[in-house]
């Protein structure tokens, strides 16, 4: 696509439109930072002068908490092995939930019968407040790793089934039909036809099924775990250590930043067949 | 003479409308196509065109009567169909060679061979240099000539066309029909082209049917003897062109002022 602009407009337009676009880049990213930076010091400053540090705690304790995370590790071993767990259990979650909510989606979505058999089920699960199972996982798979990717693929499975499942319904007819005609069988409409008109409705589910993969995994280890950041937070709460919460949703956003940025990415690539208009907009 | 490749006989179909009642698109219409003919359909808009075209595809069966292609009972799509629909159905998600290429692949071509004949065919609708775009990339007209090279591609025997041109602008569609006419000529196909367009009917058939208004059924049917190689810019100006042309207009025009009416007044 850019090199059509490059071959059709003279050099010199080019260059002044990629300047704009930088300079606005710039302009963005100062405000952000500055917006960060008048965030933290008047927190500093009111922790300092006005309100209590020890329940509100103040952005030069988090940091010295991570710092001490980061350098001599806490109380559960390293802060990275923790990082680890919690990731392990995340991504466990993440696509054994997002696998079973594409496959499951896909199919209902075809097959109207099905669907309707299974509509009253699934309004009923879905319905029930599902974090709460975290608590009965633990008590089925114990402590360890199983009951928090059960709590994650609960709550991912969900959120990616109905996209996928709206995905499904709303391929269209005349793509279908089309495709039929060229010589498609059963199993070829679904492959290349209906999975990748669906693709963008379970792509878009995706960014915030992994933040439910997280919170999934991060709820698991609070209701009770050996280790991972949630038990951080979890025993920080129990010795009064706000600067350890603070520190610990820190170290989770950051990964759920990555994780964001890695599935933009697939996002990106996956759909380079869509027009252009449709990814440069903001995103939020 | 030669047994008709596609036969409709008296077929029927018949829709739920929207408001729950039941709505017939197509009345005991009965027509048939022998192999290598070109058969044009004009008719009122909404008289149910496309409808013919779905019930001998096999993507609808009939309500009543039936459709018979190559003498069988049409049950699923019959071997060697290819239809090009009135609405875009390209895959904006592949590219124009691989659009292309959907065809043989789903037929059980190797990779390479079908991105072989689709480059054949890429080429052969004027789309070489396109062949890495994707279709939100291209202008209506070049979608149109992708979707032209996704159906020729087959091979087909019978070739249904649902207004296939009638997005373009004049001087494309004239050189699409031209295209056309070079294409099709000497694949011994049978062919089905629904058109609103009386000038393009003619230009491009041997026979034209004209349907009445809805509920669809054949009204009358007119040979076009035109020789063929046929140039449709030029014919346009012969007068047996104009003979031809003057007699259907007066069938056809007939249907069109009743479904305009009956618009007007609201049913
Ligand atoms: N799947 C369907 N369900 C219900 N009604 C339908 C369906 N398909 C077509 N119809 C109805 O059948 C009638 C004929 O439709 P059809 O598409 O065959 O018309 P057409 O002659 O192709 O019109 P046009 O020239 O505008 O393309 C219309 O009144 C339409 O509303
Ligand atoms: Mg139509």
């Amino acid at each position: 696509m850019s090199e059509a602009i490059a071959v059709g407009t003279p050099k010199r337009e080019v260059s002044v439109a990629v300047s704009a676009v930088r300079k606005r880049r710039i302009k963005v990213w100062s405000i952000r930072a500055a917006l960060v930076v008048l965030w933290l010091a008047s927190w500093e400053i009111a922790a300092t002068y006005w309100i209590d540090p020890f329940y509100y705690s103040k952005p030069s304790q988090v940091w010295l908490k991570l710092v001490e995370w980061f350098t001599q590790g806490t109380s559960f071993g390293s802060i990275w092995a923790n990082m680890l767990v919690t990731m392990e259990e995340a991504v466990g979650g993440f696509l054994l939930g997002a696998l079973a909510g594409v496959v499951l989606g896909i199919l209902l979505g075809r097959s109207p019968l099905l669907a309707e058999i299974c509509a009253p089920f699934i309004k009923a699960v879905n319905a029930v407040p599902r974090i709460v199972l975290a608590s009965l996982f633990l008590i089925w798979f114990g402590l360890g790793l199983q009951s928090k990717v059960a709590t994650a693929f609960i709550l991912v499975f969900f959120a990616v089934f109905f996209n996928a499942f709206q995905g499904a319904r709303e391929v269209d007819r005349n793509l279908i039909n089309n495709a039929r005609i060229l010589g498609a069988s059963r199993v070829q409409v679904l492959t290349t036809i209906v999975v990748p008109s669906a693709t963008s409705w379970i792509l878009a589910s995706l960014h915030s099924a992994f933040g439910f993969a997280l919170i999934g995994a991060v709820v698991g280890e609070v209701v009770g775990a050996e280790q991972g950041l949630g038990l951080l937070i979890a025993r920080s709460q129990g010795n009064f250590d706000t600067p350890g919460i603070y520190a610990g949703m820190i170290v989770i956003t950051v990964l759920a930043l990555v994780a964001e940025a890695l599935l933009t990415a697939l996002e990106k690539r996956l759909l380079k067949w869509r027009p252009p208009a449709a990814h440069t907009e903001v995103q939020i | 003479m030669t047994a008709p490749v596609i036969e409709l006989r008296s077929a029927t179909k018949r829709f739920r409308s929207g408001s729950g009642g039941v709505h017939t698109a197509v009345q005991s219409l009965s027509m048939t196509v022998r192999p290598g003919e070109f058969v044009a359909v004009v008719g009122p808009t909404g008289c149910g065109k496309s409808t013919t075209l779905s019930l001998v595809s096999g993507l609808e069966p009939p309500s009543e009567g039936q459709a018979l292609v190559r003498g069988e009972n049409v049950s699923g799509i019959p071997e060697g169909v290819g239809y090009m629909f009135q609405n875009d159905a390209v895959m904006p998600w592949r590219t124009v060679l691989d659009n292309v290429a959907a065809g043989p692949r789903f037929r059980g071509a190797s990779k390479a061979e079908a991105r072989k004949r689709a480059e054949i065919w890429v080429d052969k609708v004027g789309l070489g240099k396109f062949g890495g775009y994707y279709p939100h990339q291209l202008s209506g007209g070049m979608r149109k000539r992708v979707a032209l090279a996704q159906t020729l591609v087959n091979e087909p025997e019978i070739l249904l066309m649902d207004e296939p041109f009638s997005a373009l602008d004049v001087q494309t569609r004239a050189l699409m029909q031209d295209e056309l006419l070079r294409l099709w000529s000497g694949t011994g196909a049978a062919v089905i082209f629904v058109t609103h367009d009386l000038d393009e009917a003619i230009a491009l058939a041997d026979k034209v049917v004209v349907m009445t208004a809805s509920p669809a059924t054949v009204k009358a049917t007119f040979e076009v003897g035109l020789d063929r190689p046929r140039d449709v810019e030029e014919i346009r100006m012969t007068p047996e062109f104009q003979d031809v042309y003057r007699e259907i207009w007066q069938s056809l025009k007939e249907e069109v002022d009743k479904t305009r009416e009956r618009s007007s007044a609201g049913v």
